[in-house]
């Protein structure tokens, strides 16, 4: 029998890893169950001449294609976009690509300001504080004074522009819209023992060099240090209740298949918006036949993936290729509400430099523009090798009900455990999105100089970001977890990750993710103290 | 078979013959085959997961070649390189993805593209920083971020 701890976290990534640092102060004993292993910084693919072909091989960004025992398998055939993740110590962080703007303070009042969807129970000034916490420890490079933004102050300095950010900067001033340096989580100065960046080129499948932010080398240490409990290779398969209706603990797989029991005063989930579902899913009992907080029976609906729209094009000489961090700009041009056009909400654009020799070759031979045969050589090496340009509209997607996590009747991974199944349709107001940011992105490339234009619409594997399947909320009936992230059902279980957002933003959501869980864990702090938290 | 190559012996000359289509040896550029040698040796070892899609491409090459496809004369294998190259799907993009994979990172192609054959890590690449001052026309810009009640 495990002794009991007092914060039982499951998932070390970026909600999970925040939340331990935050509440390692309060000296309770606090454990995280992680289903992956710690990865080396040795392991990267940087590190070898094979570090392209292990993007489809180990560390391909799809689960079911890089299938380690550490993953899990979700069915994902009846979905445009395939889930992308990673299962370790840092889970997606590892295998994101550090892009890491912040939701903007309209994104938080998307019913009051535009009349769809709801409004969030927490508004961008009460995140501020931790949005800056969390810059802090993840350590953000940037620029201050974005006029995209209410001010803020990146800790370091911002990417290189490098040839490719000159020529989008040349042509988005060409055309008088907004552009601006990325926040990022690579480190562009040496910070908090982290080395500073030295242009690999490879951020995605995790950096050797550690100058990209992933939780096991920012959070964790400090984490650890101040006493919180990491065990990895623990699979949770459900939350236990007690006869009061309060979560008792989590039975696991440990690292050698065998069932335990773990109990714990309170439960954070921190598994993201496939994840977390699937546990809940996964957790019935007499109290909640289908699945544990699910009385408003949301759990698992409403996921949001942002549908990424790609345009990019060729340029008459080489660019940055895949040297250093592949994206470098944003623009929020196109960001808000216009009623000028035929959609709601909007967009960012990020801007990325080229590929990898080898993966430009694989997507312009399968893209028709590389030919077999003699003149293979000639057309790769004068039009296509480092010449790419592109960037991507990471579009809003809306809360539909009908775009959902359940579990798939058949699928299971390595332990028995019914694999997430996700059922996924883009909207019309998300296609017309995508039409708007394919045509600004078009005149872009063309004020940039580039030909051959061609647009990956969405991206297939581009299921990055896993939004809104357990949302927060004020009315039981119609939210899964209250405005400080207690599920409204279980009063010592908490989510922490994507599954609580109530809308998508059109941004990356890391930053946001982080700076809500550090909010949650302030909130349960602060209702420790004054012996409130389970009221 | 042996450990360095799950192919039968007919799919390996037949996928060594498309491998010579698909990029063919140039002096122009000083660049082996994927045939070549090594190469095709590095091709054959990293089918891995992509073995059984290998196998159904080179399937349906030998019953679009109504037999071995490397024993047609050259221009009839040019021919059915061509239509397989139309139907072939997603079994033949996994496996030109290998022969990609495997070709661009010999060294003798990489100095040919001026590229030094090494990992990314430890000495990363420069990137230059590039001239800041075409920031100016939007630093001069006023707050746009739309304010929230």
């Amino acid at each position: 029998m495990n002794e009991k701890v007092d914060v039982l976290i499951i998932g070390s990534g970026a909600s999970g890893a925040a939340v331990a640092w935050s509440l390692a102060e309060t000296k309770m004993r606090i454990l995280c169950l992680e289903q992956g292993d710690w990865v080396k910084p040795t392991d990267y693919p940087s590190n070898g001449r094979d570090w392209e072909a292990r993007l489809f091989s180990d560390f391909a960004v799809n689960p079911n294609r890089r299938a380690r025992p550490t993953d899990y398998p979700i069915n994902d055939a009846n979905s445009p976009i395939k889930v992308v993740n990673f299962n370790g110590v840092g889970g997606s962080t590892i295998m994101y690509t550090a892009h890491y703007p912040r939701l903007h303070p309209s994104d938080f009042k998307v019913r009051t300001l535009d009349g769809v969807a709801d409004d969030w129970p927490v508004d961008y000034a009460t995140l501020e504080p931790f949005f800056a916490e969390n810059d802090r420890m993840m350590g953000v490079s940037g620029l201050a004074g974005d006029p995209a933004y209410p001010p803020k102050q990146p800790p370091m300095p911002p990417l290189p522009l490098g040839k490719s950010g000159q020529r989008f900067g040349r042509a988005m001033n060409k055309l008088g819209w907004h552009w601006w340096p990325s926040d990022t989580t690579i480190a562009t100065v040496d910070y908090d023992g982290r080395g500073r960046c030295l242009n690999l080129g490879h951020c995605t499948p995790g950096c050797a060099q550690g100058a990209k932010a992933s939780t096991d080398i920012t959070y964790w240490p400090h984490a650890i240090r101040a006493g919180v409990e990491l065990r990895t290779r623990a699979r949770v398969r459900e939350i236990a209740l007690d006869e009061r209706g309060m979560a008792s603990g989590v039975v696991y797989y440990d690292a050698e298949g065998r069932e335990q029991f773990q109990p714990a005063e309170m439960v954070i989930v921190a598994c993201n918006g496939v994840g977390t579902p699937r546990l809940m899913l996964n957790s019935v009992s007499g109290r909640f036949p289908d699945g544990i907080a699910n009385s408003s029976g949301l759990v698992g609906k409403n996921l949001m993936f942002h549908p990424y729209a790609l345009t990019y094009g060729y340029v008459d000489e080489p660019l940055d290729g895949n040297h250093g961090p592949p994206l470098c700009l944003w623009s929020h041009e196109f960001y808000e509400t216009d009623h000028r056009r035929d959609f709601v909400r909007g967009y960012a654009f990020q801007f990325g430099r080229g590929f990898g020799s080898i993966v430009e070759a694989i997507v312009s031979t399968a893209a028709g523009r590389l030919p077999w045969g003699e003149e293979h050589h000639r057309i790769y090496r004068e039009q296509l090798l480092n010449r790419r340009i592109g960037l991507s509209a990471i579009c809003e997607d809306l809360p539909e009900e009908h775009n959902r996590v359940t579990l798939d009747p058949v699928l299971k991974d390595s332990h028995g455990i019914p694999a997430p199944r996700i059922d996924y349709t883009i909207s019309e107001n998300s296609h017309r999105m995508m039409d708007h940011g394919i045509a600004r992105a078009t005149e872009i490339l063309e004020a940039a100089g580039a030909r051959n234009i061609a647009v990956e619409r969405p991206i297939l594997n581009g299921g990055w970001h896993l939004l809104g399947t357990a949302r927060m909320g004020t009315d039981p009936a119609r939210s899964v977890v209250n405005e400080w992230g207690r599920c409204h059902d279980v009063k010592n279980m908490f989510i922490v990750d994507g599954s609580i957002w109530v809308t998508a933003g059109g941004v990356n959501p890391t930053s946001t993710i982080q700076a809500l869980a550090l909010y949650i864990a302030d909130s349960i702090k602060r209702r420790l103290a004054d012996a409130t938290l389970f009221d | 078979m042996d450990r360095d190559n799950p192919l039968t012996e007919a799919e390996t000359r037949d996928l060594r013959a498309l491998a010579a289509l698909m990029i063919p040896a140039s002096d122009v550029y000083g660049v082996p085959g994927a045939d070549d040698d090594l190469i095709f040796a590095d091709i054959l070892r990293s089918l891995e997961r992509d073995t059984a899609d290998a196998r159904a491409a080179l399937a349906l090459l030998a019953r679009m070649a109504g037999g071995s496809f490397a024993d047609l004369p050259a221009g009839r294998r040019a021919e059915i390189a061509a239509a397989f190259k139309r139907e072939g799907g997603a079994p033949l993009f996994a496996l030109n993805r290998v022969v990609l994979l495997c070709y661009y990172r010999d060294d003798r192609v990489m100095r040919s593209l001026g590229q030094e054959p090494r990992p990314p890590f430890p000495r990363g690449h420069e990137v230059e920083q590039g001239d800041w001052s075409l920031l100016d026309p939007v630093r001069g810009r006023a707050p746009f971020y739309r304010r929230a009640p």
